[in-house]
């Protein structure tokens, strides 16, 4: 304390705006207006009136084991219907005994998605990885070369759904890529194409497609050509996922600074080579959560194959209780059935959640 | 002409257009053109095989189906034209209805979630994922499931005086005279179009040249009022009543329509919420720093300051689902009310037409489409002329 000019006796006050508490903050927010008080005491009433008739249901009057006449005298969920039918709802009309096949193409699925998810496998490698997958999925579901051969019409359940949304998503990565370029091109012709490939089937309704693929398709083959018929779902699936994709890869591509274009050309890269080596790397890894997103609201979207008469989780588990012998469970085939898609799906949006952050590091 | 002079005129334009590489764009376009050609021929061909004419003709023919309901007076031996117009009118009327309930719904809870009263907030955040993580054709298999569990109408709910809830649908009071409900709707219209013409007039003039906010919604609301009870128009109210086994009197919303309707509000409320927190949060904190430095009370700097602003994030996002909502209601066919979507399926498997009558789906919802983006987009301009762009 030599000079003290720049020192003061005064001890300094407290910053001005350090914020309270957290618990004083909670405290506020619920209880600290008359307003807030009589929200947060509706809240609760609403919460009283809603949780312990659900909690009883779900799982204090429950039934867990047994057979159906139990089910019927007793007040809360009969999840011994759910047992019953497990495999019925997982696997649907695929055979009884060989239904492990099924099991494992399941298992590959989500091994695949999941891998994909893990930035290290961001790599030109994973490609090789989802074609020796997918292959070995068909394989194990269509029977392959040793074992009999199970036709599509018995594929059902689980396998369908994963396949539709995943197989979906893969098979329009080309196109929506082709699209999303043809867009952005300086030739009009292409651009228009795109445009109105893109705008159409963004403008209607994916069952209107699915209708068009059941209805139309087999009339536009050739005199006494057929196909079949989760192929055309199939089919009907990437060609409208692709325009959506298509969208989000074009929003990636536009991410893109124009210097990095520039650097391309003045390597001495071609259009292809500049798009392949400098510009797509970039544009896709900047899209990915958004495509986490597609992905999530596409697998919600493949239960509407139930009206053209497939059989995927969604109609399986809607089915089963229509077995005469446990009949009317409803209620529990769907809980169960959500609960699956909840599961995936808050998986999944938290992944992309932690991607978005990840990413913007 | 020398390369970087102007150019103009529409010769240049479509040479702007089109860009270089005709020869590629010629063989892209033959490939697509040629590939169209062959699938329409074949197309052609086979139904020819199946003895079916191809054009619009059948439109004339009689339907021969029931339509549970409709908005027009349809019956079984009246065209397919008329048909598919039920069914256009049925998807447009669920589509309007939902938009509207699911925006104020919507806006309702966006607004909770940001709430500083962390349970409320905590609800809304729940329900938004539950929504947002399940399929939409759940929640409406769940919905049909729940309207058709109601009770009987011997014992039909009755949460407000004069709303009954049953297995039959929802009982609603409704005008004596049918009339009076359309006009009804047309005053309300009337009321909406001076309401916003008079606010928008005193934006555009400044304050001090125009009447009050109070005269303008005393000529809304009085003008068409008068002009309704001028127009000798019976406006008693009618209540269902219990007679027998069902409901007379008042109107039925029926269970299919009910279901359909809560199921596309409660998902579309859900992401609406969503839009709306996302479009509040994107106002920079300094925009609220800045006006509660010139004073401003928390409400006004809400209406003055980050709404404004928030609107021109919510209104695009807002149009994307109000187009989704419009899309989704085709799920109706799933749950067993006839929209468009059920009667063209009908109508195709009665007529063989695939080709025609896929067309004309296709057509009506991007023509529906493109009104409701239209509409929205106009609506987006007049939000992104104020201020600065």
């Amino acid at each position: 304390m030599t000079d003290g000019v720049l020192q003061s006796t005064q001890p300094l006050p407290p910053p001005l705006n350090r914020p309270p508490p957290r618990w004083q903050r909670l405290w506020a927010g619920l209880f600290g207006t008359p307003l807030n008080a009589t929200v947060t005491l509706g809240c609760l009433a609403l919460l009283g009136w809603a949780v312990p008739p659900l909690l009883r249901w779900t799982l204090l009057d429950a039934v867990w084991v047994g057979p159906a006449d139990r089910c019927v005298d007793a007040a809360g969920a009969c999840w011994a219907f759910i047992g019953e039918k497990l495999r019925y709802i997982l696997f649907g009309f695929y055979d009884q005994d060989r239904q492990w096949r099924p099991a494992a193409a399941d298992a590959i699925l989500l091994a695949l998605a999941g891998v994909s998810g893990m930035p290290l496998f961001w790599r030109r490698a994973t490609l090789g990885l989802w074609i020796f997958g997918l292959a070995a999925t068909l394989v194990l579901l269509t029977g392959g070369p040793a074992g009999p051969a199970v036709p599509t019409e018995r594929w059902s359940g689980l396998p369908v759904s994963l396949l539709l949304a995943i197989v979906g998503l893969v098979g329009a990565f080309p196109l929506a890529v082709l699209l999303a370029l043809a867009r952005r091109s300086g030739m009009g012709g292409v651009r228009t194409l795109a445009v109105l490939f893109i705008e159409v089937t963004r403008g209607v309704p994916l069952i209107a497609v699915l209708y068009v693929a059941t209805l139309l398709l087999p009339l536009m083959l050739p005199a006494g050509g057929a196909i079949d018929k989760l192929l055309r779902a199939q089919i009907a699936i990437i060609l409208f996922v692709s325009a959506y994709l298509a969208e989000i890869i074009r929003a990636g591509l536009q991410s893109i600074p124009a210097g990095q274009y520039e650097a391309a050309q003045a390597l001495g890269l071609g259009y292809w080579q500049s798009m392949r080596l400098v510009i797509l790397p970039q544009a896709l890894r900047t899209v990915i959560p958004s495509i986490v997103n597609l992905a999530i609201g596409l697998f919600q979207d493949t239960t509407l194959i139930i009206v053209i008469g497939l059989f995927d989780l969604l109609n399986t588990a809607r089915t089963a209780a229509k077995d005469p012998a446990w009949f009317g469970f409803y209620d529990e085939a769907f809980g169960f059935a959500a609960l699956v898609y909840l599961t995936v799906c808050v998986v999944a949006s938290r992944y992309s959640l932690w991607l978005e952050r990840r990413l913007r590091r | 002409m020398p390369p970087g002079a102007l150019r103009s005129g529409p010769v240049a334009a479509v040479t702007l257009w089109w860009g270089g590489r005709s020869g590629l764009q010629a063989a892209i376009l033959a490939l697509v053109l040629l590939g169209g050609f062959l699938l329409g021929s074949n197309t052609l061909a086979n139904m020819e095989r199946f003895g079916i004419t191809p054009g619009f003709a059948f439109l004339a023919r009689p339907a021969g189906f029931e339509i549970g309901e409709a908005l027009l007076d349809y019956r079984p031996q009246d065209s397919y034209a008329l048909a598919l117009l039920v069914g256009l009118l049925n998807t447009v009327k669920v589509a309007v209805a939902g938009c509207l309930i699911a925006t104020i719904l919507g806006v309702l809870l966006g607004v909770a979630r940001l709430s500083g009263n962390a349970l409320l907030s905590g609800l809304v955040q729940g329900y938004v994922e539950l929504v947002r993580s399940t399929p939409l054709l759940l929640q409406l298999f769940f919905w049909s499931a729940t309207f058709q569990a109601l009770p009987t109408p011997r014992q039909a709910l009755n949460p407000l005086p004069g709303i009954f809830l049953c297995n039959r649908g929802i009982q609603l009071p409704a005008f004596v005279d049918g009339r009076a409900g359309g006009w009804m709707l047309a005053a309300i219209a009337l009321a909406l179009a001076l309401a916003l013409a008079g606010t928008a007039l005193r934006r555009r003039l400044g304050r001090r040249d125009v009447p009050s906010v109070a005269m303008i919604a005393a000529a809304a609301c009085g003008l068409p009022a008068a002009l309704l009870l001028s127009s000798g128009v019976p406006l008693q109210v009618e209540l269902p009543e219990l007679s027998g086994f069902n409901f007379s009197g008042g109107t039925t919303v029926s269970p299919e329509f009910s279901a359909l309707l809560v199921g596309l509000v409660v998902n579309a409320a859900a992401m609406i919420a969503e839009i709306v927190r996302s479009g509040i949060q994107a106002v920079p904190a300094g925009q609220w720093e800045a006006a509660r430095a010139l004073g401003l009370p928390r409400r006004r700097i809400m209406r003055l300051v980050v709404l404004p602003q928030a609107m021109r994030v919510i209104v695009p996002l807002l149009t994307s689902s109000y187009l989704n909502l419009t899309k989704n209601s085709s799920l109706a066919v799933a749950i067993g009310f006839p929209d468009l979507v059920s009667v063209i399926n009908t109508s195709a498997n009665q007529t063989g037409q695939v080709l025609e009558t896929m067309a004309i789906m296709m057509g009506a919802y991007l023509t529906v489409n493109l009104a409701v983006s239209a509409a929205m987009n106009l609506y987006n301009r007049q939000l992104a002329v104020r201020g600065w762009r």
